[in-house]
């Protein structure tokens, strides 16, 4: 059996005339710690929303623990217009709704923070475990299905804690400052019980303690859930901290791949993005 | 059918077509600035039949008219103003049920000064005269309607695409923000829309009703919904797409009538709309908007 | 507050909610008003609910609740009107072959199956409301709110142009209606009735898949990524919030004994949403609360707007047919300007919140007697 969890193979995505993720391949493998780095508008959120199945590839295939899940090919109107590469490789086309893929193993969170926000802590985490519900709509509504429902209701408490967002269980997600909300995020993604959670710019807005103890976390998220990583992120501290290895991206394309030693020499990488340390560092 | 009575027929329904033209405008201007389906735009439409009655029971119709678009203007700013403009930043829904209580209110103010009452609509003489081209005869209104409605058109395309205030109208329809970080004058260009839309409104409401006997409160209900799946028909957001989605819903809604099924007409231009948003939601000539994610 | 207490308090609300209806039951002579517009209370807090549900809770601005109860009323009225009168009821051509032969299966079962009539009338009604939703739903729930209102509102006016249609004459009487319809037997009827509909509403809004309707409500995408499918969810939602429509809409035929199309125009659902605005959106209690006062206001306590007033041999101006209408349009707007969250805004009805608005008022006295003692000193 591979070790490979999730591979992307020369995903393209075009929108209209643009090309925002240029024929991208990448692999990341079980219990690895992958980062996705590069300038802004540089087409990751975009790749993350092709993994998901937010938007179907223009062309190109993703494969989860080996099994093809996406799949497509420039087709119609597209034909024309495609300007990416590799345009005869692919002939089938699966496509996957985000339900669907978070079925299969696979979480999110979101640049932005989509908390459902004016419910509690509480109820966000316990809505993602919804989908685990094995009772139909009859047996829920009349009760029958007592034992799932606090069983669920036990695990979200757990995971509240873990988190350490127990405190504020029964505050509204809205009202909950910054760095919590990036938590609850985190939590409601773990409680969809994933194999590969994908984390798009976690420590966005946080301040240097609050990042190191992010840090912490995601080491403990890989030991302790035994979940695979791949994160966006522009704090390079975390990045060439906690990453076994990087992609960068610019313009929608892949400039450079290898560990955190490699992409901090590379040429093309610091040109287009890291910079030169000052001579005061 | 003769070939004299299908033209008649399709007179009728190009004339139709253009007062529903100039009533889908109203909706497509609005939706493409605010986002919001102007429930009440059909209800100033039946006011405007109101007014009209009012104003001809005491004075000629050369003063009559231009009081009935100015008193319809001031109706549409005056609603932008009370029930619309408070809630540009709630939620949609919000919004969406200010309109429908304006709709509402509209309603029931009438029934309450005008009772339910069909009330006849005055005679605008000339407009009443039978003429005859050819094979077929209609009254003048009939012919000119889809005349005045495609100079107005013309007219108002030429205000959008080439003066100040259209620019300004194209731009909060793209970006409110960015719009104003401009130095354009947000309410007055959201009223200026309604100025537009109301006008025409008025306009149309004269043209619709100068060939049916009378107005009741509820007028302005049916060929509201039919005027505002008009303009989704075009492409809601398009101008010409309205005018074009106007026209088909009131050639087709003529040809069923004469076919003999009048009690399927209205229930078809909503089957119409179903099959429109399962097709093509962006209607013949609007453009797509992709979420951000 | 303890859960005893709760259990307590509730039970006492229940008790005295019956004894009054009971009261009002053996006196309906009396208070026939008060009898009837709290019975129209109580099957407009049904579809209040129902409404909630689909566009409250799960966030699709549903406006075909109009369209729902005419179907329902019509099921259940063919139904409910006595075989021997069905030939004076569909006057103008006849009723239809396979009804009357439906009609007839139907008196040839036993005494005892008869009984239970009305129920399955109203479970039938609400089944084939559900079926339509279920029809609809699949092009229709996929659309943007301002759309899905829209559609749905045109499936609201299809519905009435095809009742009235001469073509359906021998199923639905055409534009002419359908009268006869056999009533409610008792209050406590319409009573228990609601009460299961609205029970097994609020019990699914509290169960996980209610929680799922609430996530969609928020954030569609979100809810999405959380593995909860969109489609299967708010056909979910649209299909029981219909369901119910259809079995307040046959309700409304035994309470009011007759309908035509023009019971269920637009304006019916218009009423529903003020309902729904005034209670809070997202507020079950809140409708049922809203649906209670509005009808009361509107068919009782208002109606006094509606007549020439005149104090002191000076007549007040405005006080004529029509204005209690105009009221209440100018309130829904009043609510939806600046208080948008109704009566209730998101909250429910619980025992806690009213303790601690006692709590409070003991907090204030207390506070006013202490100031209100120094000063006295000094």
């Amino acid at each position: 059996m591979s070790n490979s969890i999730l591979r992307v193979e020369n995903a393209t995505m075009q929108f209209g005339g643009v090309v925002a993720v240029d024929n991208l391949s990448l692999e990341v493998n079980r219990n690895e710690i992958v980062s996705l780095i590069g300038p802004n508008g540089a087409g990751k959120t975009t790749a993350f929303n092709v993994i998901t199945g937010v938007y179907a590839p223009t062309n190109g295939a993703i494969y989860f623990k080996d099994q093809l899940i996406t799949c497509n090919y420039p087709k119609g109107s597209m034909k024309k217009l495609y300007a990416g590469q590799n345009a005869g490789m692919y002939t089938k086309t699966i496509k996957q709704t985000p339900d669907r893929i978070t079925k299969l193993g696979m979480a999110r969170t979101f640049q932005n923070i989509r908390l459902f926000k004016e419910l509690s802590a509480f109820e966000n985490v316990l809505i993602a475990k919804h989908m685990h519900a094995k009772a139909n709509i009859f047996s829920a509504t009349l009760g029958f299905n007592y034992k799932e429902e606090q069983a669920m209701k036990e695990e979200t408490l757990e995971l509240l804690e873990i988190l350490g967002l127990s405190h504020v269980k029964d505050e509204i997600a809205q009202s909950l400052p910054y760095g919590q909300q990036r938590q609850l995020e985190i939590a409601r993604a773990l409680a969809t019980k994933p194999e590969l959670l994908l984390l798009d710019e976690p420590a966005a807005g946080m301040n240097p303690q609050e990042t190191k103890d992010l840090t912490a976390f995601i080491y403990d998220i890989r030991s302790k859930f035994n979940i695979t990583v791949l994160m966006i992120e522009h704090h390079m501290d975390l990045v060439m901290d906690i990453s076994d290895r990087i992609y960068v991206l610019d313009f929608g394309k892949l400039i450079a791949s290898g560990t955190p030693e490699d992409i901090q020499n590379n040429q093309r990488v610091i040109d287009a993005y890291l910079g030169v340390p000052d001579d005061g560092e | 059918m003769t070939l004299t009575t299908f033209f008649q027929h399709t007179l009728t329904g190009i004339s139709l077509g253009g007062a529903y033209a100039l009533i889908a405008i109203g909706y497509t201007m609005v939706y493409g600035i605010l986002r919001l389906i102007n429930f009440a735009h059909g209800d100033i439409f039946m006011m405007a039949g109101y007014f009209m009655i009012f104003s001809m029971a005491s004075l000629p119709w050369q003063i009559a008219i231009p009081l009935v678009c100015i008193l319809s203007v001031a109706l549409g700013v005056a609603i932008e103003r009370v029930a619309y403009k408070p809630l540009r930043s709630a939620p949609r829904m919000s919004i969406m049920i200010s309109a429908i209580g304006v709709s509402y209110l509209l309603q029931n103010l009438a029934t309450y000064l005008f009772t339910a009452l069909p009330r006849s609509y005055p005679e605008i003489p000339f407009l009443k005269k039978i003429f005859q081209i050819g094979p077929v005869s209609a009254s003048l209104v009939t012919f000119i309607t889809p005349l005045l409605t495609l100079l107005l058109v013309v007219g108002l395309m030429f205000l959008i695409n080439h003066t100040k205030f259209g620019m300004a109208i194209r731009a909060v329809s793209k970006d409110f923000e960015t719009a104003q970080l401009m130095g354009i004058r947000l309410n007055n260009t959201i009223s200026l829309t309604f100025v537009i839309g109301s006008l025409l409104a008025a306009v149309g409401s004269i043209l619709y009703f100068t060939d049916r006997m009378s107005v009741t409160p509820f007028s302005g209900t049916l060929p509201g919904l039919k005027c505002f799946i008009a303009a989704v028909l075009g492409g809601i957001g398009s101008i010409p797409g309205a005018v074009v989605g106007g026209f088909v819903i009131g050639i087709c809604e003529t040809v069923l009538v004469a076919l003999g099924y009048s009690t399927f007409s209205d229930a078809f231009t909503f089957i119409l709309l179903i099959m429109i948003l399962l097709v093509r939601p962006t209607g013949l000539f609007g453009e797509k908007i992709i979420d951000k994610v | 507050m303890k859960k005893s207490t709760k259990i307590i308090c509730s039970s006492i609300l229940f008790i005295l909610v019956i004894a009054f209806l009971y009261f009002l039951d053996s006196n309906k002579n009396q208070y026939g008003m008060a009898y009837s517009v709290l019975q129209k209370g109580i099957i407009m807090a049904v579809v209040a609910v129902s409404m909630n549900l689909v566009t409250g809770f799960t966030g699709l601005f549903s406006l075909g609740q109009a369209g729902f109860m005419a179907i329902g009323a019509y099921v259940t009225a063919i139904f409910l009107i006595p075989t021997e009168h069905m030939e004076g009821v569909y006057y103008i051509s006849g009723a239809s072959p396979v009804i009357m032969t439906f009609k007839g299966w139907l008196d040839s079962l036993p005494a005892w199956f008869q009984a239970l009539t009305p129920y399955i009338a109203l479970l039938i009604g609400g089944l084939i409301g559900a079926l339509f939703a279920a029809l609809i739903g699949i092009p229709v729930l996929r659309l943007k709110s301002d759309y899905l209102a829209i559609a749905t509102l045109g499936f609201s006016e299809i519905v009435r142009a095809v009742i009235s249609s001469p073509q359906m004459d021998t199923i639905t009487n055409g534009s002419y209606g359908l009268k006869k319809i056999q009533g409610f037997s008792s209050l406590f009827q319409t009573f228990a009735i609601a009460t299961v509909c609205i029970a097994f509403m609020i019990l699914l809004l509290r169960s996980t898949y209610g929680r799922a309707f609430r996530a969609i409500r928020e954030d569609e995408i979100a809810a999405e990524a959380m593995g909860i499918n969109l489609f299967k969810h708010k056909q979910l939602s649209f299909i029981v919030g219909s369901f119910f429509s259809s079995v307040s809409g046959g309700m409304l035929a035994m309470f009011m004994r007759s309908i035509d199309s023009k019971t269920f125009s637009i304006s019916l659902t218009y009423d529903i949403l003020l309902i729904v605005v005034i209670g809070g959106i997202g507020s079950a209690t809140g409708s049922i609360l809203s649906a209670i006062l509005v009808t009361l206001s509107k068919e009782w306590w208002l109606r006094f707007f509606d007549n020439p007033l005149t104090i002191g041999g000076f007549q007040i101006p405005f006080f004529r047919a029509g204005f209690r209408m105009v009221i209440f349009s100018v309130i829904l707007l009043v609510i939806v300007l600046f208080y948008q969250r109704g009566l209730m805004g998101k909250n429910e009805f619980s025992w806690d919140r009213i303790a601690l608005q006692f709590v409070k008022l003991k907090n204030i006295n207390k506070k006013v007697a202490k100031e209100g003692g120094s000063k006295n000193v000094e």
